[in-house]
C-alpha cells in the first residue's frame, strides 16, 4: 500500500505529517520532496547507501556532424542550439529524453550521464528510509522521484511526502499510490490552494481525506468545503507552542500524548479508506 | 528595481510578509506573483482582472490509432514510461509525457503529433490602488512553471519599461526551475525563515541559490520566539556569511484572523508582527533607496 501526503502549498506541515504517520503505522517513508527533502530530520535514519541519480546528456561528435541542425528542432527544450558552426549544448535544459541522438541523420550524438541528485537510503525505528535531493542550480527533479519509485520494494507498505504544490512532480510522486491525504491550514490560502490540489488527485482517481494542521476557531472554512464536496476530515492537528516547539527541534509530535491519539485516528481511518476501496475494485 | 521574496518553503509566512510589503509601498510599486502553482496574493486585494492569455508549458504526444501500425518502436523509445501497447496498437499516457518528441522521431507510420497542452493562464490585475499585479495560474499537474514565472515578470518589466517603479517580486517556493526563473536578473532578496530545523536548512540552500545569482540578501526570522535557541543559531549562521538579519517577527494570533479576514497583517494596528514588518519595510527601503 503506498499513501501520498500531499499540500497545495508548503509550509502545511506536510513532511509532520507524513513523518509521524510512517512512525506510527510501521511504514517505509520516502521523501520525494527533493528540491528540500527535511523528512530525516525528524526520523534520524542510518543511511546504509547513497545512489547518485543521472542523466543521459547529448555530447555531439564533431567530426560526425555536418550541422544540419535536425538536432536542435528535434529538441523541444531548446536545448541544443545550431550556431552554424558549431552544436551548443545547454546542459541545465535537458530533459535526457534522447531524442536528439534518435533523430541524427549522422549518429553524431552520443550521451554521458550528467549527474543532478542524490538518492539516500537507510532505515528509520520502524522501516526503510528512502530520500532524493536534487543538487544546488538543477532544475530537473522529475528524473531522481522516478529513480526512487523504481527501487521502492513493491509489495512494502510506504509513505510518500510529496513536493508542496500542484506541479508535473507531484504527478510523478503520486502517480500509482493507493491514497492521498492532503494537509492543509484553516485559512482561505490553505483553502485555495486545497482546491487546486484536489482538483489533480480526482484526476488521477483516488481515495482522498483530509487533515487540517494548526487547527484553530476557523476550521469551519475547510471543513464546509469538505462537507460539500463529500471528503471526509479524518484528522485535525491544534497548535500548541508546544508542537511548534517539538517540531523545531526535530521531534516527532507522537511523543506527545494527546497527539499521538489524533495520529491513531488518523491510522484507522486510512486503512478503512484503503479497504473500502480496494472492496469496491474488486467488486466492479 | 526589483525586490524577491524567497522562503526556502512555503508556509513560513512569506504571503504575510509580501502582502503587507505590496499594501505599504506606493501604488507606482508592481507586483509579481511567482507562485503559479497557486497564486494567493491576489486573494488580499480586491483587484479587477484587465488581461488574461492562454500559455502552453509544454506538448504532449498524440498516436492516431488509424495510422498505428502496432510496431511499438514509439513505446522503446520513450525514456519515460510514457507509451503503453493497448488493443493491438499504443496509447500515451498523457500525465508521464514530457512531449519530448522522442517517440516521433522514431514512429515509422508517421503517427504521432505533438500538440500543445493548454497549461494555464496568464492574468494581470489591477489592485484597488490602482497598482498592477501580474500573475498566472498553472492548472494542477501542467507542466512549465520555470517558463510560465518567465512570461509574467516579462509582463511587469515591459509596464516598467522606460520607468524606474520598484516591482516586488513574491518568488515560488522551492529552490527548482521556478524559483531560479523568478530570481534571475533581481537585485534584492528578503529570505523568510523560520526558527526550526528544517527551516533552518531549507533556508541555507535558499539562500546559497540566492548568492549564485548575485542577489544581496537580507533576511527575517518568522515566529522567531518559538524557538530563540534556534533563532540565535540562524543568526549566528547569518552573521558569517555578512546577511544581515532585518526581522525578528514575533509569534502573533492576529496572523490567523488577518489569514482568515484576508487583509494585509499590516493593517491591524493591533498586531505585533505586523508592527516589526513595518520596521523591515522601512529599513529595506533605505536599503534600496528608493
Ligand atoms: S536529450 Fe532530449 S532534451 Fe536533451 S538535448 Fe537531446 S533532445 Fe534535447
Ligand atoms: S513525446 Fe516523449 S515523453 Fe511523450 S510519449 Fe513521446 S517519447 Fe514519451
Amino acid at each position: 500500500m503506498k499513501i501520498a501526503v500531499l499540500s497545495g502549498k508548503g509550509g502545511t506541515g506536510k513532511t509532520t505529517v507524513s513523518t509521524n504517520l510512517a512512525y506510527m503505522m510501521n511504514f517505509n517513508y520516502v521523501d520525494l520532496d527533493v528540491e528540500e527533502p527535511n523528512g530525516h530530520i525528524f526520523l534520524n535514519p542510518d543511511i546504509s547507501e547513497t545512489q547518485e541519480v543521472f542523466i543521459p546528456t547529448p555530447v555531439i561528435n564533431a567530426e560526425k556532424c555536418t550541422l544540419c541542425g535536425v538536432c536542435a528542432n528535434t529538441c523541444q527544450f531548446n536545448a541544443l542550439i545550431n550556431t552554424g558552426k558549431k552544436i551548443l549544448v545547454f546542459e541545465d535544459l535537458c530533459h535526457g529524453c534522447g531524442a536528439c541522438s534518435l533523430a541524427c541523420p549522422e549518429d553524431a550524438i552520443t550521451e554521458y550521464n550528467r549527474k543532478i541528485g542524490d538518492i539516500t537510503i537507510g532505515t528509520f525505528a520502524k522501516g526503510k528510509f528512502y530520500s532524493g535531493k536534487m543538487l544546488l542550480q538543477e532544475p530537473m527533479a522529475g528524473p531522481i522521484i522516478s529513480d526512487i519509485k523504481k527501487i521502492l520494494p513493491v509489495d512494502e507498505d510506504s509513505i510518500i511526502d510529496c513536493s508542496p504544490g500542484t506541479s508535473c512532480n507531484v504527478v510523478k510522486a503520486i502517480d500509482e499510490s493507493n491514497y492521498a491525504i492532503m494537509v492543509t491550514e484553516p485559512s482561505k490560502f490553505g483553502l485555495h490552494d486545497l482546491k487546486l490540489a484536489i482538483e489533480l488527485v480526482r484526476e488521477m482517481k483516488m481515495p482522498l481525506g483530509i487533515i487540517i494542521n494548526r487547527s484553530n476557531e476557523y476550521d469551519h472554512l475547510i471543513e464546509d468545503y469538505a462537507a460539500s464536496e463529500n471528503i471526509p476530515v479524518i484528522g485535525k492537528i491544534p497548535f500548541s507552542k508546544e508542537a511548534a516547539k517539538m517540531y523545531s527541534i526535530g521531534k516527532l509530535l507522537i511523543e506527545n500524548e494527546e497527539i499521538k491519539n489524533i495520529f491513531e485516528a488518523i491510522k484507522l481511518s486510512v486503512l478503512k479508506a484503503v479497504k473500502e476501496e480496494n472492496h469496491a475494485i474488486s467488486h466492479s | 528595481m526589483q525586490l524577491v521574496i524567497l522562503s526556502g518553503k512555503g508556509g513560513t509566512g512569506k504571503t504575510t510578509i509580501v502582502s503587507s510589503f505590496a499594501y505599504l509601498a506606493d501604488q507606482s510599486t508592481i507586483k509579481v506573483d511567482c507562485d503559479v502553482d497557486a497564486s494567493n496574493l491576489h486573494l488580499m486585494f480586491n483587484g479587477k482582472d484587465i488581461s488574461s492569455s492562454q500559455f502552453s508549458g509544454s506538448k504532449k504526444a498524440i498516436i492516431d490509432s488509424d495510422k498505428c501500425i502496432g510496431c511499438g518502436l514509439c513505446e522503446k523509445a520513450c525514456r519515460f514510461d510514457a507509451i503503453i501497447p493497448k488493443d493491438g496498437y499504443y496509447e500515451v499516457m498523457e500525465h508521464r509525457c514530457e512531449g519530448c518528441n522522442a517517440c516521433r522521431v522514431v514512429c515509422p507510420a508517421d503517427a504521432i503529433t505533438l500538440e500543445e497542452e493548454d497549461s494555464g493562464k496568464k492574468i494581470m490585475t489591477v489592485l484597488e490602488d490602482e497598482s498592477y499585479l501580474s500573475r498566472a495560474s498553472l492548472y494542477p499537474g501542467a507542466d512549465g512553471s520555470g517558463k510560465l514565472v518567465s512570461e509574467i515578470r516579462k509582463a511587469s518589466l515591459e509596464l516598467n519599461k522606460g520607468k524606474n517603479n520598484l516591482i516586488i517580486i513574491d518568488g515560488s517556493p522551492g529552490v527548482g526551475c521556478s524559483v531560479m526563473a523568478s530570481i534571475t536578473g533581481v537585485e534584492f532578496g528578503l529570505l523568510v525563515t523560520e526558527p526550526t530545523q528544517s527551516g533552518f536548512e531549507d533556508f541555507v540552500r535558499a539562500y546559497e541559490l540566492a548568492k549564485h545569482f548575485r542577489i544581496k540578501s537580507y533576511v527575517a526570522i518568522n515566529k522567531y520566539d518559538l524557538n530563540e535557541e534556534m533563532a540565535d543559531t540562524i543568526e549566528r549562521y547569518c552573521d558569517d556569511n555578512g546577511i544581515k538579519v532585518i526581522g525578528r517577527i514575533p509569534y502573533d494570533v492576529v496572523v490567523n484572523k488577518s489569514n482568515f479576514e484576508s487583509k494585509p497583517l499590516v493593517m491591524y494596528n493591533d498586531s505585533i508582527a505586523g508592527n516589526e514588518i513595518k520596521n523591515m519595510w522601512n529599513i529595506i527601503k533605505n536599503e534600496m533607496e528608493v
